[in-house]
């Protein structure tokens, strides 16, 4: 099992309460990419978001920049808002720190994007989000397999290519391309019928209810005839400290910070402590605790769900940038090895 | 009486009403949107028991329709196959998610009054708009638990006493809030929306919310 994290970016709090510079931000993360490598983790996703609080608005850029200061962990985009980006850019972007990296370290994975920033942002209409991401990701695809340089597509939501070539080529030949997505049944289906591999992000609920939305995922792939490439990872919150008594303490300030926000943005009610300990303790969506808790949850879903990578946001609402990076140190060496023993003794 | 219960739209929130129908004791018809094989698969694994069907199909043989589309994709929804039926709305103009939809933006009115507008005829009724989908299945609650949430109903009150019967089996107290345009008190923004409530707290705050919209 490949253990890992996951981040938008998060812009560091002020004692008060304001928020630091964005780019102090993209600098922690930039530093905390390189920790995780170093400490062993095994995969660091960058999440693309549009906002202040969020500032990873550019993975492909983070990704290069991390590809050259990094020697062993994989790196992707977690995931890369595809619906209102150009999939060639986004290609050449992440081919590019596949470059720089010596090659099979970079992955894309592709979204639709949950929140909408980026249709006012890039100059997209909502009603054409289901045939944005579906040209868009069969873009994607197209350039990914080529077997040149040159490329032809034609679709209706961007301009034909005849052609045209598409550089640099991964290292391989091709990128490791996964489908996002938070739940829908049908991109369960349409992942497993383009035999893409899947990732889950979970952000509430009892993850384990995901079980047969990967059953489906699994049975559309077999229908469609896909066994090679068939993998289910899976993204949720969860933070990692000595003992669980002080990661419920350091996630829950952020927890707040970053349900505050997401209130006044949603309407929804003043964020309720009794529902953030529920959620993270078992079966909640929350993997936050210490390294025995931690690795015994993430076995548990394993065993609805299969996957073969599990990684943690961690740093959300200002999170104190040391309590990162003891999280990513404590997953890499304490929580990792221990779900490979519980795994094998399954 | 409801004992079938038809759901338009298979995606997370029609799916969750789906498998709290079914564990409720209903029998559950169910249409979606992409190919019937895709339907059929999602079906058997993902809300299995229930039936799989056009939405004409479940919109003809439903005691109670649950509208579960997207938002703007509502009208997509046939208006004549829903003439004369008992039809729940659990859908929510949300800005954030839906973008700016000028109907309802631009419209004083909460969504449930626009949505029936569109389907005159249905006998509309809002609720289940509230609950997020992943609650709706883990904080069900038989009668009389200490912990069981309350849902708020809008809706002409003999058709809101119907799904009432309907959200107390769902494993919810059912709080009537008055008529369609009382649905306003618990859409998104208001302090209703995806909150956890009693029914003492629920009735509480749609007093409140009625006693501000006659003070406005």
């Amino acid at each position: 099992m490949e253990i890992g994290a996951y981040s938008f970016g998060d812009t560091p709090l002020n004692p008060d309460g304001s928020p630091r510079s964005t780019a102090e931000g993209i600098r922690n993360l930039f530093d905390a990419i390189v920790a995780a490598d170093r400490a062993g983790l095994d995969y660091f996703g960058i999440g693309e978001h549009h906002t202040v609080s969020m500032p990873a608005s550019s993975p492909g850029a983070l990704i290069a920049a991390a590809a050259a200061a990094t020697s062993q962990i994989i790196l992707g985009s977690a995931a890369s808002i595809i619906s209102t980006d150009d999939p060639v850019r986004v290609f050449q972007q992440l081919a590019t720190a596949d470059a720089i990296s010596g090659g099979g370290r970079v992955e894309i994975t592709a979204g639709r994007g949950s929140s909408v920033e980026t249709f006012p942002l890039f100059g997209y209409d909502l009603a054409d989000y289901d045939r944005l991401y579906a040209e868009k990701l069969d873009l994607l695809m197209t350039i990914n397999e080529s077997p040149t340089e040159t490329v032809s597509w034609s679709g209706t939501v961007r301009p034909t290519l005849d052609e045209l070539a598409v550089v640099p080529r991964p290292v391989a030949g091709r990128l490791p391309i996964w489908l996002a997505t938070g739940g829908n049944a049908a991109s369960s289906a349409r992942a497993g019928k383009l035999g893409l591999p899947v990732s889950y992000g979970i952000i509430g609920g009892e993850p384990h209810r995901f079980a047969p939305l990967t059953e489906l995922y699994r049975r559309s792939a077999a229908q469609a005839g896909h066994t090679e490439n068939i993998k289910v990872s899976v993204a949720t919150f969860g933070l990692v400290a000595p003992t669980k008594q002080e990661a419920l303490d350091r996630f829950y300030p952020g927890w707040h910070n970053l349900n505050v926000e997401m209130g006044r943005l949603r309407g929804w009610g003043a964020p309720d402590r009794r529902q953030y300990l529920a959620q993270s303790h078992a079966p909640g969506a929350y993997y936050v605790g210490d390294p025995d808790d931690v690795a015994e949850r993430i076995v548990h879903l394993h065993g609805y769900l299969g996957h073969m990578r599990h990684f943690l946001q961690g740093d959300l609402g200002g999170l104190p940038h040391e309590h990162l990076l003891e999280s990513l140190t404590l997953l890499a060496t304490e929580v990792k090895p221990r779900v490979a023993r519980l795994l094998a003794a399954k | 009486m409801v004992t079938t219960i038809g759901i338009l739209g298979a995606g997370r929130v029609g799916s969750a009403i789906a498998r709290t129908a079914l564990a409720s004791g209903y029998a559950v018809h169910i249409a979606g949107s992409g190919p019937a094989e895709d339907i059929q698969l999602i079906v058997d694994i993902v809300t299995p028991g229930a039936v799989a069907m056009t939405a004409a199909e479940v919109a003809a043989t439903s005691d109670l329709v649950v509208l579960a589309v997207p938002m703007h994709k509502f009208r997509s929804v046939d208006p004549t196959s829903l003439a004369g039926r008992l039809v729940l709305d659990t859908m929510n103009y949300w800005q954030p998610i839906d973008g700016q939809l000028d109907e309802f933006a631009g419209d004083q009115r909460g969504s449930s009054e626009v949505v029936a507008e569109y389907f005159a005829g249905a006998r509309l009724v809002k609720t289940l708009n509230h609950i997020g989908y992943h609650d709706l299945e883990t904080d069900a609650r038989p009668a009389g638990a200490a912990d069981r949430h309350a849902l708020a109903i809008a809706g002409d009150a003999d058709a809101a006493s119907v799904v009432a019967e309907v959200i107390e089996r769902f494993g919810f107290d059912a709080v009537y809030a008055g008529p369609l345009e009382a649905g306003v008190a618990f859409e998104p923004g208001s302090p209703v929306f995806g909150g956890r409530h009693t029914a003492a707290e629920l009735t509480t705050e749609l007093e409140r919310a009625a006693q501000e919209s006659e003070a406005a």
